[in-house]
């Protein structure tokens, strides 16, 4: 067939690229996950070993066994889930109202508008969470401006502690809520309200029953466009978090560059896949239906 | 009546804006404070400035972060191009399920996967074929590519959703060759999509932190990497400044790329009204 020639011929190199540089390694992590720590480099063990005896496969599961021994990990798991959870909702809360403000803002705003909740997310990551240590500090700009009003009298712990991690998240992932919201809202036809008010509905009977229903599909988008980036945090939990706010996305770090065991680094990464593997096809699904 | 702007809308949008840009102001603020001490004020100086200027380290790593971010948003715009591209115009070929989660897989992937896989790929690589010899710039700029190109992608493919075609069917009409329909025809129409394809790539690249420390070797530290091991040790008036120093330029480049885009984007729809 013609077309398919054509399409090929498009194709080839970035399918290609894509399948080498991120499809393979997916396999090779899962194999690495099977092997044993070892010294030298790189340091784990061969998967199949040829010697006298033919070759022999050593495959093992000690590595997720271990996951699942040491309750290290598992509370690790569902601190990420907890804290990407409870963000994902601060930022659908806030993230919500935002975006059908701008939908309901004066036409000639709204291009303004939009573009100030896309800038942050041009600007460097790493900075903005590195801004709300000056602000959260012991001696930072909150406390201080709390002790000086004379709110409370010695200052507050607001950073290394869970309630920094949520707000770090809140606000790190804010826009990626606020544009599917948008768009979803922006497509709501006015109309539809308009007949729901001739109609005896009040304002915010007609919110519950025609805007919110038919901006799902934002909802949905938004809500895993956080959530999944946000299971796998690790700039977040590492700056802004403290003790009792380990996330797994730190755990695999500290696997991988502290302990050096890179067989248990693949296992939390393969472990952490498996469960995101559900969200992540919604996703997929959403997309599709986004642009086909 | 219903559309417009309530209160409580207009509340929200306030301090939606304000807990985005607070934190940002007060590093712009702090920048320029006479004081090691960030939080309290001492006067206004520019001397955090200069002493930035004059670190090497980061002057060093601003330089290979410059180098890779160039580097990978090119390959990205490449290969996004086509992938969008692809995706768009080619509804069924064999593997577009896959090719397609392969497109969209990298925008959610938690960074720490993506690095490590990246990292164990080259490492495996290299010991069966000895290729990538060693890890650094370059290994960095192969991870960014791949990362690059999803986000490219979706741009495209966004762009050439809602493209007139009439255009490129008026040109394969006359004669052109499909490949030179693409080059003089639909690539100059989707110029705005690849801008603001490369531009998102480049700052990918020159923002990520976690990729980057996996996939590197010894001899490359990015930009990020030494901000991210100074902020470990704690708040540096000198981190401030390169903040302000970062924003400025992120602000004006976005400024100015949507005036661009503006501008050509009405300049179409007037000539388009002109014709009808």
């Amino acid at each position: 067939m013609k077309d398919e020639r054509r399409a090929w011929a498009v194709l080839a190199l970035p399918y290609a690229w894509l399948a080498l540089f991120f499809l393979v390694p997916f396999a090779i992590v899962l194999k690495i996950s099977l092997a044993e720590q070892a010294m030298g480099i790189p340091p784990y063990t061969a998967l199949l070993e040829t010697g006298d005896g033919g070759t022999k496969l050593h495959a093992s599961f000690a590595n997720y066994l271990f996951l699942l021994s040491d309750s290290l990990y598992f509370r690790a798991y569902l601190n990420a889930v907890k804290f990407a959870g409870v963000s994902m909702v601060c930022c659908l809360l806030l993230g919500y109202p935002m975006a059908y403000g701008i939908v309901r803002a004066p036409a000639a705003w709204r291009g303004f508008l939009l573009l100030m909740v896309i800038l942050p997310f041009w600007t460097s990551f790493l900075i903005r969470v590195y801004a709300w240590i000056g602000l959260l500090k012991g001696n930072g700009l909150i406390n201080n401006l709390l002790l000086s009003l004379g709110v409370v009298h010695e200052p507050l712990t607001l950073l290394n502690n869970a309630f920094a991690v949520y707000l770090g998240i809140t606000y790190s992932y804010l826009p990626f809520m606020v544009l599917p919201l948008y768009a979803a809202l922006e497509r709501l036809d006015p109309a539809l309200l308009e007949a729901a008010a001739d109609l005896g509905c009040r304002p915010w009977q007609a919110f519950l029953r025609v805007t919110l229903p038919l901006s799902l599909p934002g909802i949905a988008a938004g809500s895993l466009l956080v959530f999944i980036p946000a299971v796998g945090e690790f700039v977040i939990p590492d700056l802004l978090g403290g003790p009792d706010t380990l996330m797994i996305g730190k755990v695999l770090w500290d696997e991988f560059f502290t302990n050096r065991d890179w067989p248990v680094a693949s296992a939390v990464a393969i472990a952490m896949l498996l469960f995101l593997l559900v969200p992540m096809g919604l996703v997929q699904r959403l997309l599709r239906g986004e642009t086909a | 009546m219903i559309n417009r702007l309530s209160p409580f809308l207009a509340v929200m949008l306030t301090l939606g804006y304000a807990f985005l840009y607070g934190p940002i102001a007060s590093l712009v603020v702090y920048s320029f404070n006479a004081s090691r001490l960030v939080t309290v004020w001492a006067g206004f100086s520019t001397r955090w400035y200069g002493e930035l200027a004059q670190n090497e380290a980061i002057r060093a790593a601003a330089l290979t972060s410059l180098e890779v971010a160039v580097s990978a948003a090119s390959g990205a715009l490449v290969l996004g191009t086509l992938a969008g591209f692809a995706l768009q115009r080619y509804r069924r070929f064999k593997g577009r399920a896959l090719f397609g989660l392969l497109v969209t897989a990298p925008l959610v992937m938690p960074e720490v996967i993506t690095g490590l896989s990246m990292l164990l790929l080259f490492v495996t690589l290299e010991q069966a074929i000895g290729w990538p010899a060693g890890r650094g710039v370059f290994t960095i700029i192969i991870a960014h590519v791949t990362l690059g190109t999803a986000f490219v992608a979706v741009i495209v493919q966004a762009r050439l959703a809602g493209f007139d075609r009439s255009l490129e069917e008026a040109a394969l009409d006359l004669g052109a060759r499909p490949w030179k329909v693409f080059l003089v025809i639909t690539l100059p129409l989707i110029a705005p999509a690849l801008m603001a394809g490369w531009l998102l790539a480049f700052t990918l690249s020159l923002d990520d932190l976690v990729i980057a420390s996996f996939t590197s070797g010894p001899s490359a530290t990015t930009l990020p990497m030494v901000i991210f091991s100074s902020v470990r040790l704690g708040v540096s008036p000198q981190i401030n400044a390169l903040a302000t120093l970062f924003l400025a330029t992120v602000t004006v480049t976005v400024l100015l790329a949507g005036r661009l885009m503006g501008r050509s984007a009405r300049g179409r729809s007037a000539a388009r009204q002109k014709e009808g």
